[in-house]
């Protein structure tokens, strides 16, 4: 009896387990068939660009979000977080202009700032969640309302902007690019190459799944469990602090809404990207398409205005929850 | 909810009390009062500015009326701010209070209670949704906000000319706002190609405006309806090389945009004025109220004014983070 149910069962787990990978790509391929259906304008090289360019912020910072997640973590803060680094940065940068002068020293020194901020931060989550032992979604709630709070104080109620002819040296690196490719879709794409290489191909990847499908076997098995969790945390900090460094040159600012739902959005692209919320399993070049196809929405909704404004974010929200139940029940045969 | 019958017992019980003193106590010279203002957190640049201008005048009144103490809450939602009045109500004991109510609806029956407790109500920018509640009702004009702009757009364009919209985060006010551009263009023959929500913010302006440049081809002037939205819009504008096919109107009077119509950039040629420093009004007439017998209940709508690059300067405060 089992000797002729078994190829079929093997039969219908591989057909499963294609359309499990393919979900989130062939959600992407339609989206990108109907923009240009609906705009011919869609696929011009400057929208293209523009999409990929501001997808750059909340990929990069959602690469380390899949980190964590997979390890059984979550990351409420990283919104709050890059305008706090935005923050720090600016105001770095500008109490440097009279010492340094504007050059190509200052707006290093800027990113070096960022990406110490942003570690540091990723070092404060980590320790109280992984030595404290407090729970990471308590953490980085709290986290969040402190860094929030902080940029607002920061910048006086106001907007921060960068000095003036800093921003002016500064702004390629948003607006430039290598060979007609912007800046921020190289790092995006660099970042989330070492990402994916980190994810399957190194022990850090395998433990952070052992560590996210749980904690006991990890531990008995001899991962160092306090160490991944706290470096999950660590990288994410780095990579909001690398993502700040490519959202700076763009308009020159932060203020006390800069970064608003970016943990969310970074949260639902690592989701319908085919990464489990509850950890264990986790794929970056999932959260790579989960990004975009979050943007190409926004993106696409602004270049049809086919239904009013007011449903944009109901038809966000179908295409997500559409997006992440396509693949849930494909997992489900595929248990079964 | 346990604990707001706790203090609503608590504020009865001190009004009563405090009634009971203050009653024949009012025609003394040397009275003092408590001014409880509660506002929104300063979470954007107009209502920074808001933030700015409150504390500024709380600490000038405070030195020109010794007598008068103030209470300032700034609360991130509705209910915070419902809880900040009730604790002001029943730990301050105040005399009158400045509320910016954070949403109509659901902060109309606490400032009503306060109401009937005879404290001194004034409401600024955002109604109640019930009429009669507030003494003194201190506003900025939205509907002339978007018609003063709408104006502008039907002088300075013509027939044929297109133009593209941003709006702010979907509210009464942005409707009335809207509604009163569009009447105020009507019969212009100006084209409006679409207009979408850009939220009162620089990021979902500046992708906004990416998506309409991509679009389309032709644009002669954008109303961003606010300056948080313009500086997003002119970024996108200027990233894609089309600074010289159309210029940006945005609104409220931010003071970098002030400064670079100062210096006569031809993308900026007007802006409308719906100033944060309405608070500073609403503060200054509820002290007037308590300490002098001018009167001053009723409504007290401030005009929104046409800002040109000659007459920049009169609106152009650099101390302000707005």
């Amino acid at each position: 009896m089992s000797e002729a149910a078994s190829p079929g069962r093997v039969q219908a787990r591989r057909h499963s387990i294609n359309l499990h990978v393919l979900g989130p790509i062939l959600a992407l391929v339609l989206l990108v068939a109907l923009g240009a259906w609906l705009n011919p304008n869609f696929l011009s090289y400057g929208n293209v660009t523009n999409v990929l360019a501001r997808s750059a912020f909340i990929g990069i910072i959602a690469v380390g979000m899949t980190f964590v997640i997979t390890a059984g973590g979550i990351d409420l803060s990283v919104g709050a977080m890059a305008a706090f680094v935005a923050g720090t940065m600016i105001l770095a940068m500008n109490a440097l202009v009279p010492v340094m002068g504007v050059g190509v020293p200052l707006v290093l020194a800027g990113m070096a700032v960022a990406l110490l901020t942003g570690f540091a931060a990723g070092v404060v989550n980590g320790a109280l969640i992984a030595k404290v032992r407090i729970e990471a979604f308590i953490v980085t709630l709290g986290s969040m309302g402190i860094y929030r709070s902080l940029v607002t104080w920061l910048a006086d109620g106001g907007t921060l902007s960068l000095d003036s002819a800093a921003r002016t040296l500064y702004r390629p690196v948003y607006y430039d690019g290598l060979f007609g490719v912007a800046w921020p879709i190289i790092v995006f794409a660099l970042v989330a190459i070492i990402g994916e290489v980190l994810m399957r191909r190194t022990a850090f990847g395998r433990h952070c799944a052992a560590l996210g499908a749980s904690e006991q076997v990890a531990r008995y098995s001899a991962v160092n469990v306090d160490r991944v969790r706290m470096a999950t945390f660590v990288l994410l900090g780095v990579l909001v602090g690398i993502a700040t460094i490519m959202y700076v040159p763009r308009l020159g600012s932060a203020s006390g809404s800069t970064g608003v739902l970016w943990e969310l959005e970074a949260i639902a692209a690592v989701i319908i990207g085919g990464t489990v919320l509850k950890g264990g399993f986790g794929r970056v070049w999932g959260t790579v398409v989960g990004v975009l196809i979050l943007s190409l929405i926004g993106n696409i909704l602004n270049l049809a205005s086919i239904v009013s404004p007011y449903l944009n974010g109901a038809i966000q929200g179908v295409i997500v929850i559409l997006a992440v139940v396509l693949q849930r029940d494909s997992k489900a045969t595929s248990r079964r | 909810m346990k604990r707001r019958t706790f203090l609503s017992a608590i504020a009865a019980s001190t009004m009563l009390a405090g009634a009971a003193v203050i009653m024949p106590a009012t025609a003394q010279e040397d009275e003092s009062y408590t001014i409880g203002v509660a506002i929104p957190s300063a979470t954007h640049g107009f209502m920074g500015g808001l933030n700015w201008h409150a504390q500024d005048t709380i600490a000038r009144l405070g030195r020109t009326y010794p007598n008068i103490e103030f209470v300032l809450s700034t609360a991130g939602d509705a209910s915070t701010m419902v809880n900040d009045i009730e604790d002001m109500v029943a730990t301050r004991d105040i005399d009158a209070l400045v509320v910016l109510p954070f949403e109509s609806e659901p902060l109309t029956a606490p400032v009503q209670s306060v109401a009937e407790q005879d404290i001194w109500v004034t409401v600024v920018d955002r109604g109640l949704s019930e009429e009669g509640i507030e003494d003194l009702y201190v506003a900025g004009d939205n509907t002339g906000f978007g018609r003063v702009a709408g104006e502008y757009f039907a002088e300075a364009l013509g027939e044929g000319d297109k133009i593209v919209v941003l709006r702010g985060i979907p509210t009464t006010l942005d409707n009335e706002r809207v509604e009163a551009f569009q009447a105020a263009i009507e019969g212009s023959g100006i084209e409006v190609l679409d207009m979408q929500h850009g939220n009162w913010s620089r990021d979902d302006a500046f992708n906004v405006m990416q998506d309409y440049l991509s679009r389309f081809p032709e644009i002669d002037a954008v109303w961003a309806a606010d300056d948080d939205m313009a500086i997003g819009a002119l970024e996108a504008i200027a990233q894609a090389g089309r600074q010289d096919e159309m210029w940006v109107v945005g609104g409220a009077g931010m003071k970098e945009v002030i400064q670079r119509m100062m210096d006569g950039d031809p993308q900026l040629p007007v802006n409308v004025t719906y100033p944060p420093a309405q608070i500073s009004t609403a503060i200054e007439l509820t002290a007037l109220g308590l300490v002098s017998s001018s009167p001053v209940s009723g409504r007290f709508i401030i005009a929104s004014q046409r800002i040109t690059p000659e007459n920049a300067e009169n609106f152009y405060f650099p101390d302000s983070p707005f």
